[in-house]
């Protein structure tokens, strides 16, 4: 049985920007990045700022890292493991994404 | 132990700062003040202010409380009579005798008033006290014309003070050119044409022969060359002599042109006697500027120590401003050194003049004269006073710098540790490199720690330079790269994407940058293309540029819900709107405040909210306020002309006018205007980066000022200015702001780092000196052209409208919104009120 979950098209999508996807009780931040289309994602709440609001930060690049800046006090967290860039205990959780045949699909956290 | 008994003759500047540097002592002392005058000491230099507007009271020193605390007996407006040196004692006027330890001469000088037949009538004045203004301005009743006689640097002054007083103003010289004793003839002439523009008449070469009464006016000057010239008061400000008479009744040695001969120690030949000041001759010279006096000052209260500095002659380099013109003179201006060269540039179409003496063999810098830019003042004092060899080619320190071309100022390196780089402070190189060394890091910091910087401001390129410097030194690489995608300052970036034409970040990204950007380039370059070419920020190639509060075109809250703030121009509103926002409020239960721009703020809409609220605003004829932008914000008004009994113009209706034209713009950071309806300023516009105040005459236009964290008051760039002409400047003044200023720098903080400071910001605004502003207001026209209201825009286009939700697969809302009510509004809850309250709900 399939625990991948269809949350959106690919073309709610906008490049360099992201969404916020309710998955279950879980609120998701994926994003799509411009310059290679990759797709990321992991948890929209911000634990320092307490709030759901990381879909709706920057994406870009520091050195190697893929990240989001927190639109409200712009500490960076990384894409690919969730880290905060600023405080090394307070990283937010990954979650596993695809797309197949335009829709993008997000791996059920609560079944993997 | 007895104290010793400090009598002190003369409380002028020069008196006051012996006092108050022989109170700060830990001298057993017992000090007491003898001054002429009926008030205590005032700032001399700048009595022509009094006619600006400043209050005498403004200038004092001191006053008689301070001296009182300070312990030290103070006795105005009673003259010392005579010494007796027997007894050690002086006797006042009125009588009063007073035993001495010490005397110490402080007596000043008086104007030299030529022995001119009829100079001693009425309406025939001098100007050296607080006393002889009110004489002159008593005189300019009903007066529409004056005359001063001396064209130097006290007479320019007293000159300006008449015109201040709304007479036209002459200036009779009897040498062939003005200010002939800090400047050359090229200078002079300079000096010459500027004044004239401003509408004062010179007459040089006039020896005045008789004062008669006049026809058409109260007086009539006959000149030596048979020339005559009426007038309704004379003002003589032919140069000083010093007050020396006590010295000579006492039988003091005085100089051959006067003064009471000292000697290094500032002693007289009574070694119980110091003169210091306008009334002491060193060598037969008397140093009537107010900073040598302060130097013998010093030096004679340190005899009565046992750390005795001396006084061995001062620099008479000076820098000021006359009429509004710059003027500068250093050392040797006359080139009188034997086989000086000059060196000269004279720039008639601007009005600059600048030159430079130097020795023979074209090593050291003697001498210079500046007239309509002393910017380098600074730096060539510090080439003369620390003989630093001068490169190969000095004439590039007159020569103006083209636009792109490095400036030739002093490096930094060159300079001794000792030497001064702000002589309005005192603050030496080394004081500045300390400062950098304990953590500053920026001129904001260096003016904090140091002062420097903070009186004329004509230092602030070298001290920078001396901060860059030490900063190097230090290893702190001065790295002015926006971010680690970009090699480049958002100047420069500004540059490449006005030039290039970029539209896009994607290209710039591709043409100049590396990796994908980030939260720092992205907002940053979205706001230089907004500037330029004011495109729809919700494009998609524009919308991840920008942080949440653009793409959501809102001010994010602390628990992620927006703000909204529609424009409220100029601060007027009517009825109708009020009750439009009052409905909307009340039905989607906003907090509401009134914001410190005149508008009204919305809080706490959540994202699906914004473009259900958004259409009932825009549908009662609201625009976006921009609030969430770093862009114009608001302009704030006074009532003005409209209700106002005091208001001298329409405040209100030009605010309006102000801000339609320039909302929207996108810039490094937010800006704030605001428009007074006279000089009461109730719209508090000189704290703006855009002020303007209405005058019976025009428009007073200020720039950077600042509220907000670190307050500065705006400078005044402009008077007197009709609506077009204002407009004109401010395009000119925002787009090169906008073009070279740092990401979020205020505009304050703009000016501050500004190489050459406000009279740079002039030549380019106001007198084109960069050929730029045919451009830059281009820019603006295209700007202006582009506006759109993004939120109209935004509520016409579904396909924009699917990002307002907060999942973009569920209509639910944020589950983690908890709100508590408080004054009789909602506000977010804090932590702690939250776990309960999210509890109760789910």
């Amino acid at each position: 049985m399939s625990n991948w979950i269809t949350v959106c098209d690919e073309a709610d999508l906008i490049p360099g920007t992201g969404v916020c996807a309710l998955v279950g009780q879980e609120q998701v931040a994926i994003f799509k990045m411009r310059k290679d289309n990759a797709i990321y994602a992991i948890s929209n709440y911000d634990p320092i700022g307490k709030a759901n609001v990381l879909s709706r930060g920057i994406t870009g690049s520091i050195g190697d890292d893929i990240v989001v800046a927190s639109p409200l006090y712009k500490q960076h967290f990384s894409l690919t493991s969730g880290a905060c860039l600023e405080d090394a205990e307070r990283g937010v959780k990954t979650y596993s994404v695809k797309i197949e045949q335009g829709k993008v699909l997000l791996k059920n956290a609560a079944m993997r | 132990m007895n104290k010793q008994r400090i009598v002190v003759v003369g409380n002028g500047m020069v008196g006051h700062h012996y006092v108050v540097n022989l109170a700060a002592t830990a001298l057993a002392v017992d000090i007491t003040v003898i001054g002429g005058e009926p008030r205590p000491a005032y700032d001399r230099v700048h009595l022509s202010a009094v006619f600006d507007g400043k209050k005498p009271e403004e200038l004092a020193l001191t006053t008689r409380e301070q001296y009182e605390a300070l312990g030290v007996k103070a006795h105005f407006g009673d003259f010392v009579a005579r010494i007796d040196r027997e007894a050690k004692q002086v006797v006042t006027k009125s009588g009063r005798q007073f035993n001495y330890d010490k005397l110490i001469l402080a007596t000043g000088s008086y104007p030299f008033v030529p022995p001119i037949p009829g100079g001693d009538q009425k309406h025939c004045l001098t100007y050296r006290t607080i006393d002889d203004l009110g004489e002159i301005k008593a005189s300019a009743k009903g007066a529409t014309r004056g005359v001063v006689i001396g064209g130097g640097l006290l007479g320019l002054e007293c000159a300006n003070a008449l015109k201040n007083l709304g007479l036209e103003a002459h200036v009779v010289e009897f040498a062939p050119g003005l200010m002939g004793v800090q400047l050359d003839d090229g200078g002079s002439k300079m000096l010459r044409r500027k004044v004239e523009g401003l509408g004062v008449k010179v007459h040089t070469g006039k020896a005045t022969k008789l004062i008669k009464a006049g026809s058409a006016h109260r007086l009539c000057m006959e000149f030596a060359d048979e020339t005559h010239l009426e007038t309704d008061l004379i003002v003589f400000s032919a140069g000083i002599r010093p007050y020396d008479q006590l010295g000579r009744d006492a039988g003091l040695q005085i100089g051959e042109r006067g003064g009471i001969v000292i000697d290094y120690h500032c002693r007289t030949s009574d070694s119980d006697i110091y003169a210091i000041g306008e009334c002491a001759a060193l060598g037969n010279f008397i140093y009537g500027l107010v900073a040598p006096g302060y130097r013998m000052a010093e030096a004679a209260v340190s005899q009565l120590g046992s750390d005795k500095v001396s006084f061995s002659g001062a620099d008479m380099s000076t820098k000021l401003k006359l009429l509004g013109v710059d003027v500068g003179s250093i050392g040797d201006a006359h080139g009188r050194t034997e086989g000086a060269q000059r060196y000269s540039y004279c720039d008639e179409h601007t009005e600059i003049y600048k030159s430079i003496v130097v020795s023979a063999d074209n090593k050291k810098l003697l001498g210079a004269v500046l007239v309509g830019d002393a910017k380098d003042y600074d730096t060539l004092l510090q080439y003369m006073l620390n003989d630093i060899e001068l490169p190969d080619s000095p004439e590039v320190f007159i020569l103006p710098a083209v636009d792109g071309a490095v400036s030739i100022g002093l490096g930094a390196d060159a300079l001794p540790d000792s030497a001064v780089v702000c002589s309005c402070y005192a603050v030496t190189k080394s004081a500045i490199c300390s400062a950098v060394q304990a953590g500053a890091s920026n001129m904001a910091d260096i003016k904090a720690s140091t002062s420097a910087s903070t009186g004329c401001g004509g230092c602030a390129a070298l001290a920078k330079q001396v901060m860059d410097s030490e900063l190097l030194k230090l290893g702190v690489e001065v790295n002015n790269d926006i971010c680690e995608h970009f090699a480049y300052t958002r100047r420069e970036l500004a540059d490449i994407i006005r030039i290039k034409k970029i539209t896009t970040f994607d290209d710039i990204l591709d043409s100049h940058g590396k990796g994908h950007g980030c939260d720092i380039c992205k907002p940053t370059i979205g706001s230089i293309l907004a500037s330029y070419w004011n495109d729809y920020v919700l494009k998609d190639e524009h919308i991840g540029l920008q942080d949440t509060n653009d793409i959501y075109l809102g001010n994010m809250q602390k628990d992620g819900t927006y703000s909204v703030v529609p424009r409220v121009a100029g601060g007027e509103i009517t009825p109708d709107k009020l009750i439009v926002l009052g409905d909307v409020a009340k039905e989607f239960n906003l907090y509401t405040k009134i914001t410190g721009g005149q508008r009204i703020d919305l809080f706490g809409a959540q994202l699906h909210e914004l473009p259900v609220i958004w259409r009932r605003l825009v549908d009662a004829g609201f625009e976006t306020g921009h609030a969430y932008g770093k862009s114009v914000r608001t302009v704030k008004s006074c009532v003005g002309s409209t209700w106002c009994r005091y208001g001298v113009d329409d405040s209100v209706g030009f605010a309006i006018d102000i801000e339609n034209r320039y909302k929207g713009l996108r810039s490094p950071h937010k800006l704030k205007f605001a428009v007074s309806g006279c000089t009461r300023e109730c719209a508090e516009a000189q704290s703006k980066d855009v002020g303007i105040i209405a005058t019976e005459t025009g428009w007073n236009l200020y720039v950077c000022g600042n509220g907000g964290m670190r307050p500065r008051h705006a400078d005044l760039f402009a008077t007197d200015l009709d609506d077009e002409t204002l407009l004109k400047y401010v395009d000119r003044f925002l787009m090169f702001y906008i073009r070279t200023a740092d990401r979020l720098q205020r505009t304050s903080v703009w000016l501050e780092n500004l190489e050459g400071g406000l009279d740079y910001l002039k030549r380019v605004i106001i007198h084109d000196q960069l050929g730029i502003c045919n451009e830059l207001e281009a820019d603006m026209a295209t700007n202006i052209a582009n506006y759109q209201c993004e939120w109209k825009t935004t509520i016409d286009n579904p396909e924009k409208l699917k990002r307002f939700t907060h999942f973009i697969n569920s209509d639910q809302a944020d589950n983690n919104l908890a709100y508590v009510v408080e004054r009789e509004q909602r506000r977010p809850a804090f932590e702690e009120e939250k776990a309960d309250l999210i509890k109760l709900v789910s």
